[in-house]
């Protein structure tokens, strides 16, 4: 199995990406905006960053760039496709992902651990136990997530919240869990069929126990699994 | 030339933190009669001569504003 690191310029967390593939044996390349071949790839991940400068919103110049049109086509045909932090905000745009992702509440960056609850998703990029929790940092100042209300009526009765902010043991807190204010504590959706996954955490930092753990790793080995399922 | 002016501001019911951090400022400095401040974005747009506004239209929904969250409102500017 071949992952796809996409690289706009601004990006900044491709070798993290890579890092975390090449930990978990991974074989993967990186693969310019330009480009418009996806051909010898089995899943396509958009990395963390500064896509275009985050100029007019975060994500939405990188939504134009020729290889979106390649990634649309992928994740059409069922391919999987993750999208953090700034992959996330493209994929909003992009509109294989409903909703925005709008400056955090309390108007500062943030950088920290978090934890997550896995809920109970269609995600094929998750297959924790639903209820378990993530150790996973965050690294951003545009992570609250907002939709409309029919659509979260939609994301929660098909499944496609996938994790949602918590208290270290997994409750919410009534005034909410999540950092930037996210709506309902969102912290990654996925589409109806559950092969788009984006979130705000970074999963690929979180994959070696001398940089804070390793938690992050179920989201890679996860799609892994359900590849050589359908493969087998 | 023609030129467009377009104002994107965040749809009612949307928390818009810039604003309200303002808003807040600003009742803390004595301007008590101020009820709401939102802060959005202005571009002026620069177009060749008979482009229509439903040109523009298009361009703020595909780039200038995310319709998910922003409205935006285009003024055409005469004799410029």
């Amino acid at each position: 199995m071949r992952f796809g690191i996409v690289v706009f310029p601004g990006s900044n967390c491709e070798q993290d990406v890579k890092h975390a593939l090449d930990v978990l044996g991974l074989e993967s390349r990186y693969v310019w905006h330009g480009e418009q071949d996806l051909s010898g790839l089995d899943a396509v991940v958009l990395p963390g960053g500064f896509s275009y400068g985050d100029y007019i919103r975060c994500g939405a110049v990188a939504r134009f760039s020729p290889v979106m049109n390649e990634v649309v086509r992928f994740a059409e045909r069922g391919g999987p496709v993750l999208g953090i932090c700034n992959g996330f905000q493209i994929l909003t745009e992009a509109h294989l992902l409903p909703g925005a992702l709008l400056r955090n509440r309390g108007l500062k960056f943030i950088c920290k651990e978090v934890t997550l609850r896995v809920e109970a998703s269609v995600c094929h990029w998750l297959d924790a136990e639903p209820g378990s929790v993530l150790r996973i940092p965050i690294n951003h100042n545009e992570g609250n997530y907002f939709c409309d209300e029919q659509t979260l009526e939609r994301l929660n009765g098909n499944g496609q919240v996938v994790v949602r902010y918590c208290e270290p043991d997994g409750s919410r807190a009534p005034g909410g869990s999540a950092p930037n204010g996210a709506l309902d504590d969102i912290a990654g959706v996925c589409n109806e069929r559950g092969n788009v996954f984006g979130l705000m955490p970074h999963p690929e930092r979180a994959v070696d126990p001398l940089t804070g753990g390793t938690d992050g790793r179920v989201v890679f080995e996860a799609i892994v699994r359900r590849m050589a399922k359908i493969g087998s | 030339m023609a030129r467009f002016d377009v104002y994107v501001t965040y749809k009612k019911g949307i928390f818009d933190p810039p604003g309200a951090t303002a808003e807040r400022a600003l009742q803390h400095l004595g301007y008590d009669e101020v009820r709401s401040v939102r802060i959005g974005k202005y571009v002026q747009l620069e177009v060749a001569d008979g482009t229509s506004e439903d040109r523009v239209r298009e361009m703020c929904e595909k780039l200038l504003a995310n319709p998910v969250i922003e409205d935006f409102r285009i003024v055409r500017v005469e004799g410029d």
